[in-house]
């Protein structure tokens, strides 16, 4: 029983400490955003890391989402005879919800990875001590631009997430179940308002924020050889895929 | 101009340095050699700040770096050239771009002196012509000289070479050391060696040290290396295995 209480304290004081590092490497980061030189031209190649890596992802996802929405909601409001609301309930679930959500897991899955696997093959070649050596501040190089990149592009990428399922939601509502084009776009006109879609912003603000956070930290403080990275990029998916659930919950539940 | 002062450096429990004291004067060339593992990496990362001794100080040009903040080691890493033992070259610039790179982050040299500057590098380690090429388009050989053109770019006062002939083939890591000796001659830059490529490095170094368990057990000039009757020092000269030496 000892033992068992020992190896619980143990684990706890580690998870403590790296919990207690993340944060610190995160205020660190948030230190060099606003002090110069501004690296604006690795700000600009990571914005179109970000953009580039998952743009095909979010076209497809996005697409299907908004069809599958289309289906799913056709048939349950056709219950209540409220087929006209259709539109509205595409456009607001994908606002609201399902655009930030499930792009935020696209890129995490994308791009998030990606960085990962980068900045871990970069700490494994001691490309990061060869920053250091040359007086140069990694921080400021290799994570600044990711994580104001990604506050940038999120939000972006959710946008067009959204318009694009608003499409689907209209090629399958529209074109195949047969309802009218006018009530799909005008009650959705009605029904969503500005709130609605700072709701969406502020979510995807913070999961731009949780990613490239989460995927910098585990890939600048990666484990040894191969297996340290490929560790480290998988915990990081797990680990943004999970706390953008819970942030979402949270950031919901404020903002409802 | 760099004193080692009872180092001591412990990794969970560990013991990897254990009391290392060395001094290394100006201009001078000096080789740290030891079997794998015994802590020569460890030791040249001290002498970069990347790593914090447990005890012990190290000074540089009488400045104990491990008493200094980032800004103060900073200073003193302006002043350094590193070659890391990889070569450490960044994969998503060219050879040009990696070699350019400290010039363009640290100094106000316009373009066209930077470019100049990079060109004699290139042509000083025998790469004329290979500018754009990408590091992953670059043999073993090739990427560590441009690591050397890189560590030397901004004419360094110290330059620590981590094992610059790990992985290469004889004639390959003759050509290194050359380029060692020659651009030592050029530049008049005090040298840190990491190496276990003996007898070949003697021809390049005025001094040997051996780190043995976490300490120098052993250092003088490439002659009296040589000659010593250390039992330790003389295994690991002839690369007999059998010996004292315990792996």
């Amino acid at each position: 029983m000892r033992r068992l209480l020992i190896a619980m304290g143990l684990w706890t004081i580690s998870q403590l400490r790296t919990i207690g590092h993340m944060f610190v490497f995160l205020l660190n980061s948030f230190y060099f955003i606003f002090i110069p030189p501004f690296k604006f031209r690795l700000l600009l190649r990571q914005i179109r890391f970000f953009g580039n890596k998952s743009m095909l992802v979010i076209l497809l996802t996005g697409s299907f989402t908004g069809m599958v929405l289309a289906l799913q909601l056709f048939y349950i409001l056709r219950k209540f005879g409220s087929e006209a609301l259709l539109g509205p309930g595409i456009a607001l679930s994908l606002i609201r919800e399902l655009g930030p959500v499930l792009s935020a897991l696209m890129v995490t899955g994308r791009a998030g990875s990606a960085l990962t696997a980068e900045l871990g093959m970069m700490r494994i070649s001691e490309q990061i001590d060869a920053l250091t050596a040359m007086a140069l501040n990694p921080i400021r190089y290799l994570i600044v631009p990711n994580i104001v990149a990604a506050i940038i592009v999120f939000p972006l990428i959710v946008a067009i997430f959204d318009v694009i399922g608003i499409f689907g939601g209209y090629l399958v509502g529209v074109k195949i179940l047969g309802i009218g084009t006018g009530t799909y776009f005008s009650l959705m006109q009605d029904y969503v308002v500005m709130e609605d879609i700072m709701v969406g912003l502020y979510k995807s603000l913070s999961f731009g924020l949780i990613v490239s956070w989460i995927c910098c930290y585990k890939g600048f403080y990666t484990g040894y050889g191969a297996e340290g990275v490929s560790k480290s990029t998988t915990e990081a998916v797990v680990l943004c895929s999970i706390l953008i659930l819970i942030w979402d919950y949270f950031l919901g539940a404020v903002l409802l | 101009m760099i004193e080692i002062i009872d180092l001591h450096k412990s990794f969970n429990g560990q013991k990897v340095l254990n009391g290392v004291n060395l001094k290394i004067a100006e201009k001078e060339v000096v080789t740290i050699m030891g079997i794998s593992g015994c802590g020569k990496s460890v030791l040249i990362k001290h002498l970069i700040g990347l790593l914090m001794p447990d005890k012990g100080s190290v000074l540089i040009e009488g400045v104990d770096i491990t008493r200094l903040d980032t800004k103060g080691l900073d200073k003193i890493r302006e002043r350094l050239g590193v070659l890391f033992q990889g070569g450490a070259l960044f994969d998503s610039l060219t050879v040009y771009g990696n070699i350019a790179f400290p010039l363009r982050e640290k100094t106000k040299l316009s373009k066209g002196e930077s470019r100049d500057r990079v060109m004699h590098a290139l042509e000083d380690v025998g790469l004329k012509g290979m500018g754009k090429k990408y590091p992953g388009e670059l043999s073993g050989g090739m990427k560590k000289r441009v690591a050397v053109a890189r560590a030397l770019i901004s004419e360094p006062a110290i330059v620590l070479f981590d094992e610059p002939t790990t992985g290469l083939d004889p004639i390959i890591a003759s050509s290194i050391h050359a380029l060692i000796k020659a651009t030592h001659k050029k530049y008049g830059y005090t040298g840190v060696v990491i190496s276990h490529e003996v007898p070949k490095i003697f021809e390049i170094t005025d001094k040997v040290a051996m780190l043995y368990n976490g300490t120098i057990i052993e250092e003088g000039t490439p002659e009296e290396i040589q000659n010593s009757t250390n039992l330790i020092v003389r295994q690991f000269i002839t690369g007999s295995h059998e010996g004292p030496i315990e792996y």
